[in-house]
């Protein structure tokens, strides 16, 4: 059985590969997939803890993470198709203003 | 090697999939860092997250996000733009952050002296059990989350009325 560190560390580790990518990318395809990989490393984290336990409620809430990541998946994904519809582009620094410019 | 040789494949194909300028390649990367991730959680003893893991994540999310970027048809001049916008030096402060959010957290986790404790495989039968007589709130508050996204995309996937 693996030590319970290295799974935290492969976590943290793609906890802040896609916390990079949120904060470098402009795309909104790009930002909602550096989500889901934080969301992932989080569900890994949960796993990780589950078996240093012993107990299942690391993976009851990895279930709990998964229900997360598909709702907001579909919603964020709606959003982008009508940002792109209204836009006409994908950079996340267009969309700044709360109604449309005069 | 159950554990180190996945864990190097998700970590250089997720590095991979935040940096490609195009972004089915970008999601074809982080596919193959998804199934090395089941492969992690199968070696942790969990192989009910293993087998959520490749098909709700691998199998739907990931396809999701494919149906639409076919809808949003990227042209090569959209591809070209963000090319450029990879290309221009706004990694610096970032990495500078999440160096530092990382030191802080690796030294945390790893300089101190934690006990260690080797763990047990979870199998599937105790997370049903768990999950269907405990923790039944939570199967309703996902029920709960399912229902207001699947409103919530309803709504404003529709076009606006004239």
């Amino acid at each position: 059985m693996t030590d319970w560190r290295d799974p935290a560390g492969l976590a943290l580790a793609l906890f802040l590969l896609g916390l990079l990518g949120l904060l470098a990318r402009k795309n909104l395809v790009f930002v909602l997939m550096s989500v889901e990989i934080m969301l992932n490393a989080a569900g890994l984290l949960f796993i990780a803890a589950g078996m240093r336990w012993g107990t299942p409620d690391g993976q009851v809430m990895f279930i709990a993470v998964l229900n997360l990541a598909g709702a907001e998946l579909a919603v964020g994904l709606v959003l982008l198709l009508r940002l792109r519809g209204r836009l006409t582009t994908l950079d996340g620094d267009a969309a700044n203003l709360l109604r449309d410019a005069p | 090697m159950m554990f180190w040789a996945p864990a190097a494949i998700a970590l250089i194909t997720t590095a991979l999939a935040i940096t490609r300028a195009n972004p089915v390649h970008a999601l074809l990367w982080f596919v193959l860092s998804l199934l090395a991730m089941a492969v992690i959680f199968f070696g942790l003893g969990a192989a009910f997250a293993a087998a959520l893991e490749v098909i709700v994540y691998a199998g739907a999310i990931v396809v999701l996000f494919l149906f639409v970027v076919m809808m949003l048809s990227l042209d090569r001049a959209a591809a070209l733009r963000e090319k450029m916008f990879i290309a221009r030096p706004v990694w610096t402060v970032p990495v500078m952050f999440v160096a530092v959010l990382g030191g802080a957290i690796g030294m945390a986790m790893f300089r101190e002296n934690l006990p260690v404790m080797a763990g047990r495989a979870v199998p599937p039968y105790d997370v049903a059990l768990k999950l269907f007589t405990g923790d039944l709130p939570l199967v309703e508050l996902a029920s709960f989350l399912l229902l207001a996204g699947l409103v919530a995309a309803f709504h404003l996937g529709r076009e606006a009325e004239k």
